[in-house]
């Protein structure tokens, strides 16, 4: 108790960190994961940490928390907490602190949860072991604040176990369970990474409210600049283990010095960028290992503003000193070129953004439905003889892609999306209706029983890099294998010529065919995934997720190589994807799915405007936008996503529908009415009603710069 | 819950009845075979063709199994030939003498390994952990008939502390039981230890461990409260198909030091080629290791929340 | 796996990875105490009419003691058997028997185990259900049970033991092989290959199997070393090889009435056994944690 004691009366700044240097100590030596951070963070405050994989981002909250693991450890600087350097605390002064003063939330929450204990236990625990409290107490304060984090019948989430409860209430307990003692200080480390778009605008939204009801600070770490918007007042962009940039997120967002705060703005789609007008703009090379960084600036290799002996010079504290911009606010930079620079003159090579023609209808889908069997085992179904249940993975989906179209199927974790590309593939069947490609019908054909022609000119690029190339042959080997079991090529110096054109294609260098795939990098293995599947000269590639396992940095290189290529070969493209801000940006239809049917569908422009589906509606407003000029509409859906093993009657949407009408929502399934030719939406509610809804985003002409 | 019990039961019944089936086939389909090991290979055929009418063994062979099947049941295991009485009369004191050795040497095992193990795993790649794990692979690596001649060399030839057979003839004595059970505790703890280390190291990686921590937790509560709940469940089905493994340790322990259990009299009835008595002898071996595993199964479900509330 | 590779010519050669796998050993003591103990067998077994003083099944002087000196005869290391045989001599030809026939016998067992495993976990559904059957069956046996039934059945003979061992092991190799496929089809990689319409079995010894192989090759370390202690218990239980030829359970099984008296005859042989068994796990041991590094 004699921390805490010295605690009470402290009005100081409730975290400082001053140089903090954190190492790694592995078998090859030391290696430093974040370099001369510096942090001051005041009663009520919430600081963001922003940055690609590696960035160091996690290891700082973890060196607050002083746990680093074994071979982890604080190498220079310090933390202090309330005026106490955290590294003087003995190891149960430590213990009083973690949990009681400094309250951490983590990434997976079904992970963070011990899965054998009940919730109300781990709950507990907390206080009984922090304060003189009885457990009655104790019972009391966890129901309590289970209540304030928006969970519904707090009491029987006391008596759960953590996998009886969906995803984003997983994530509430963790949050409850870190308030329980009041913290100073919470960390949040990517708190909503593992969650559904629309779960995660609620639980962001409950973040925003924790600072003002409970007078917490908050240190927020994320990879999306839109979250930090939406829940910081200042922000800590790093690059490679270093800070590069600090200040408010206005200031950041809106006059960033650092070319890599630059780089990563332009790397992501906002609502203003558009694949013809405002391209994207990648950031070439790649992140540097740890133990690779150059000397200098870190950011020098990927930079468009290096200049050799300057960017390029050692310097003794291993990286360049950070720069002040604006005094009044902390605006500081990590650049020694940043007064040089200008800004207004950059006009950086975007990805080329030629508009192109569609053609003729490749594929055409018709009432397909896909209908899982699944055998029953409940005593109940055993009594009753219905051994068998059905699954509605897909119901009645239809729609058309063109030749050189790129259509984007939208929706969050089960909503049929990769059934349709399974039926797609010929893995599996349609149970009814017509699929239709290039004149043949495919639904009922599954792929043992397709010609290699009819194979090859269908191919998907898969989502997770890590997992798409067979770590036990060459890259070489294996496209070799597409092109042969294609029948492109035949002979093996023809296979092997076009091993390396398609190597070129995706910008890859000629050696990697010799390359195994550890050796590859995220983006590299991807580029290989995409050489992979234009093998065969599709004329249609599924495209699943293919950039959400990716660095931000990284994903704009990708999505633009996979443009292009499918531009120039005019290859119509199924993009499947959870991410509206890409798929607004490189679409040009969208189909949006939700409980394996399709809710809304028409071109890109009809779909991200009113009318809208009040689903499509929840869906875009919960996509974080790293824009300070964009209003959104704010739109919580309440509820859990419903199991597709036993899906609402009437509309599906109706049990989260914000603008659910009454009785006829949950009875009858809704209609297709066709707002504009091609634009259909699936809905009871009248389509002037639709009509007359405001739009979800609202640009604010504030700043010249921020839609640039 | 109750629809994976009764499934478990039935694939119990199922697997003792294809194995009964797969004995019988094995040592009562060649009827001449079965005539020559019970009336001896000087026997003239006429004979044999007297015995085998008279046990009904020119009926076809289905009768014949649901025949034995039924006495099996019913606990009539039929007459051996070796011992010259009913299979019974001899099999059931041995299974008894076993069982005292099995629950002798299982309760040094479990504790122990279970101490060990978790010790081990609570801190990975500690001084402690590897002086544990190397113990025990080195003890693994050390056969039962291996360890029970050095530990008689030392036990009974040097240090002349220990009897080195337990044939009990005057009575039980614990001083004779010493021996066989330090042999199988040796040589069975380590793969426990082993199997309750990495069950522990893999707990202690998880990030709930992680959270309770970062929690504040005192270390005694993260490991009481939190680690033990989770690292446990595995070794508890690793224990329970340990009797499957104690079986074979223990014929080569009671042919060593002429212990009169059921493992020495399988290893008889085979080398005699006395069928009834094998066939016996097999069923409850087969019966005993089947039903451990079945609670295995129905222990780690009950064990583990995320099943037993699927 | 030759016709996939064979277009990329500067492939790493499959020895050099071979090498580069066995460098890798060096950073566990434990692997590289393992991999020197079973070299010093493996050694003992080649060049065994070399380095065996004696002929192993010659009897030439009874019952001497170790380090018994017998003016021109020579020195009995390890001393001599009930009916005079040299003790170091026979366990030096002994291990050739255990070397030969134990990894032959795990060789085999992984060769039906792999294909039910691989067939098992890919296809699952009925094919898994009806093997997933036949191997609990077999595993419900006692393991020694089994054996001693199967012996004592076909009777003793080095082949009959390598059948033994094969039909014993299979399952528990089919678990281990379809617990590994159960987890790796569901890669994209796997799945990349259905889409491209390959045939299952390519997709299964192609796709699939090369990435078990670093589990399985511990595992079979493991079971190479479980298998020679089998092979001595049958030796010792007196179901082994066929004398005279020296088997080291055999060589315990014939010594032990003797062993309150001369204890070297049956300790030596035991030492000898377990330096061996112990080899290989400490080897399966440095290997599993090598490749977890990675």
């Amino acid at each position: 108790m004699v921390v805490s004691t010295r605690l009470q009366d402290y009005d100081g700044p409730i975290l400082e960190c001053r140089n903090l240097s954190i190492s790694y100590f592995t078998r090859a030596g030391e290696i430093p994961a974040v370099v001369d951070f510096n942090l001051t963070l005041n009663k009520g405050d919430s600081v963001g940490l922003v940055g690609e994989s590696g960035c160091g981002k996690s290891t700082v909250a973890m060196a607050i928390m002083q746990y680093l693991g074994n071979n982890g450890g604080i190498v220079g600087g310090e933390v202090i907490y309330k005026g106490i350097d955290l590294a003087s605390l003995s190891r149960e002064e430590l213990r009083q602190l973690r949990g009681n003063e400094i309250a951490m939330i983590y990434q997976e929450p079904m992970a963070a949860l011990n899965p054998s204990m009940r919730l109300g236990q781990q709950l507990m625990e907390v206080p009984l072991c922090h304060e003189e409290i009885t457990e009655k107490e104790a019972y009391e304060r966890a129901v309590e604040i289970l209540a304030a984090v928006n969970l519904p019948d707090p009491e029987r989430v006391m008596n759960s176990y953590p996998h009886q409860i969906s995803g984003g209430q997983q994530q509430r307990v963790v949050i409850a369970m870190a308030l329980l003692s009041n913290p100073s200080l919470l960390l949040l480390d990517e708190p909503t990474t593992a969650l559904d778009v629309t779960v995660e605008a609620g639980i962001v939204e409950l973040i925003g409210q924790i600072a003002e009801r409970f007078d917490t600070s908050m240190i927020y770490i994320s990879h999306n600049l839109g979250l930090i918007l939406a829940t910081c007042d200042r922000v800590n962009v790093m690059y490679s283990g270093v800070v590069v940039e600090h200040g408010t997120v206005e200031e950041v967002f809106d006059h960033m010095r650092h070319p890599y705060t630059k780089g990563l703005f332009s790397c992501i789609p906002l609502p203003g960028a558009d694949k013809t007008a405002h391209p994207l703009v990648p950031i070439r090379g790649q992140l540097p290992l740890p133990h690779e960084r150059p000397v200098g600036c870190y950011f020098a290799p990927r930079c468009d503003f290096f200049q050799e002996g300057v960017c390029d010079r050692a310097i003794e504290r291993g990286t360049i000193p950070m720069a002040t911009v604006d005094d009044r606010s902390g605006h500081e930079v990590r650049c020694l070129r940043w007064q040089e620079i200008d800004w207004e003159s950059y006009r950086p090579e975007g990805l080329s953004g030629e508009s192109v023609t569609s053609g003729e209808v490749v594929l055409s889908v018709r009432e397909m439905r896909k209908y899982y069997e699944l055998a029953d085992n409940s005593l109940v179904a055993l009594i009753r003889g219905k051994r068998v249940r059905y699954v509605k993975a897909n119901e009645r989906i239809s729609f058309d892609a063109r030749e050189c179209e790129t259509v984007a199927i939208v929706g969050e974790s089960g909503c049929g999306k990769s059934t349709f590309a399974k039926v797609l593939m010929g893995l599996e069947t349609a149970s009814d209706g017509e699929v239709v490609f290039k004149d043949q019908e495919i639904g009922k054909l599954p792929v043992q029983k397709r010609s290699p022609a009819q194979i090859g000119s269908m191919q998907m690029i898969f989502q997770n890099p890590f997992d798409t190339l067979n770590p036990s042959h060459t890259v070489g080997a294996q496209l070799a294998r597409v092109i042969k079991k294609f029948g492109v090529e035949t002979d093996k110096d023809k296979i092997q010529e076009r091993v390396i054109q398609l190597l070129d294609l995706v910008k890859l260098p000629r050696e990697f065919a010799r390359r195994r795939p550890r050796q590859l990098s995220g983006g590299q293995k991807q580029r290989v995934g995409i050489a992979r599947a234009f093998a065969g000269n599709p004329a249609m590639v599924v495209a699943d997720e293919p950039v959400s396992a990716l660095d931000v940095s990284v994903q704009a290189a990708i999505t633009g190589l996979l443009m292009e290529i499918q531009r120039s070969y005019r290859t119509t493209l199924l993009f499947i994807s959870h991410d509206l801000s890409l798929v607004r940006y490189l679409a040009d239809r969208v189909v949006v799915m939700y409980l394996g049917q399709i809710m809304e569908q028409g071109t890109t422009d009809e779909v991200f405007s009113p009318p809208y589906h009040p689903y499509t509606e929840a869906l875009l407003s919960a996509v974080p936008i790293a824009d300070t000029s964009i209003e959104k509409k704010r739109i919580i859906l309440e509820g859990n996503l419903p199991s597709v093993m036993n899906p609402p009657r009437g509309c599906p949407f109706h049990t989260r529908c914000p603008r659910k009408i009454g009785r006829i929502c949950e009875a009858e399934p809704p209609p297709f009415v066709e707002a504009a030719p091609g634009h259909v939406i699936l809905c009871h509610i009248p389509m002037d009603e639709l009509r007359r809804v405001d739009p979800v985003f609202v640009q604010t002409a504030k700043d010249k710069s921020a839609a640039e | 819950m109750s629809i994976f019990i009764v499934r478990r039961l039935g694939t119990m019944a199922l697997t003792m009845i294809v194995v009964s089936l797969l004995l019988f086939l094995l040592l009562e389909i060649n009827v001449e075979g079965v005539a020559i090991k019970v009336l001896g290979p000087y026997t003239s055929e006429e004979q044999r063709n007297i015995w085998l009418e008279q046990h009904g063994y020119f009926r076809p062979v289905y009768i014949r199994y649901f025949e034995w099947l039924g006495h099996f049941i019913t606990g009539n295991f039929g007459e051996s030939v070796r011992f010259k009485t009913a299979v019974s009369d001899v099999l059931w004191p041995r299974l008894g003498n076993t069982g005292i050795l099995g629950l002798a040497t299982m309760m040094v095992v479990v504790p122990l390994s279970l101490a060990l193990g978790v010790l081990a795993g609570m801190r990975e790649g500690s001084r402690l952990d590897r002086v544990i794990s190397v113990t025990s692979i080195i003890t693994t690596s050390v056969p039962e008939f291996a360890s029970a001649v050095l530990l008689s060399a030392v036990f009974v030839f040097y240090l002349d502390l220990l009897p080195g057979t337990s044939s009990m003839s005057d009575g039980f004595s614990l001083v004779q039981l010493v021996l066989p059970v330090m042999v199988l505790v040796l040589y069975d703890f380590g793969y426990v230890t082993r199997m309750t280390r990495a069950s522990m190291a893999e707990v202690m990686m998880t990030h709930y461990i992680r959270t309770a921590i970062l929690k504040g937790l005192p270390y005694k509560t993260v490991i009481m409260r939190h680690a033990l709940r989770n690292a446990l469940i595995a070794p508890f089905t690793v224990i329970m198909l340990q009797i499957n493994w104690l079986l074979s340790g223990v014929i080569v322990v009671e042919f060593f030091f002429a212990y009169k259990g059921f493992g020495a009299l399988l290893l008889e009835a085979s080398l005699n080629q006395d069928i009834f008595l094998i066939e016996a002898c097999a069923m409850i071996a087969v019966f005993v290791a089947v039903t451990t595993q079945t609670l295995a199964d129905l222990g780690y479900t009950y064990l583990n929340p995320r099943i037993r509330f699927a | 796996m030759t016709d996939i590779a064979a277009p990329v010519p500067a492939r790493e050669p499959t020895l050099l990875r071979l090498l580069k796998g066995i460098l890798l050993l060096r950073e566990s003591t434990v692997g590289m105490i393992g991999a020197g103990l079973v070299l010093f067998w493996v050694l003992m077994a080649i060049f065994a009419d070399l380095i065996a003083p004696f002929p192993p099944n010659a009897t030439i002087y009874p019952l001497a003691m170790p380090g018994t000196t017998v003016p021109e005869i020579g020195t009995f290391w390890l001393g001599t058997d009930h009916i005079g045989r040299d003790i170091l001599s026979r366990i030096i030809h002994g291990s050739r028997q255990v070397l030969l026939y134990a990894p032959l016998a795990t060789f085999c067992a992984y060769m039906v185990g792999i294909p039910m495993g691989l067939a098992a976990g890919y296809r699952r559904g009925m094919t898994d259900d009806v093997l997933s059957f036949i191997a609990n069956v077999i595993l419900s046996f006692p393991v020694l049970v089994l054996y001693i039934i199967i012996i004592a059945t076909i009777g003793a003979s080095a082949a009959n033991i390598v059948i033994a061992v094969t039909f014993a092991s299979a399952p528990g190799i089919f678990r281990i092989v379809r617990g590994l496929v159960l987890d790796l089809r569901n890669r994209e990689y796997v799945f990349a290959a259905e889409t491209r319409g390959e045939t299952p079995w390519r997709i299964m010894l192609i796709e699939i199997l090369p990435n078990a192989r670093g589990p399985l090759i511990v595992d079979a370390c493991l079971r190479v070393g479980y298998v020679i202690i089998t092979i001595g218990v049958l030796g010792f239980l007196g179901l082994g090889l066929p004398p005279p030829d020296p088997d080291w359970g055999g060589m315990i099984n014939e010594t032990r009435q003797m062993a309150m008296t001369f204890p070297h005859m049956t300790v030596f042989p035991c030492i000898a056994i377990s330096s061996l068994v112990l080899g290989f796990n400490l080897l399966a041991d440095g290997l599993r944690e090598v490749s977890l590094r990675d």
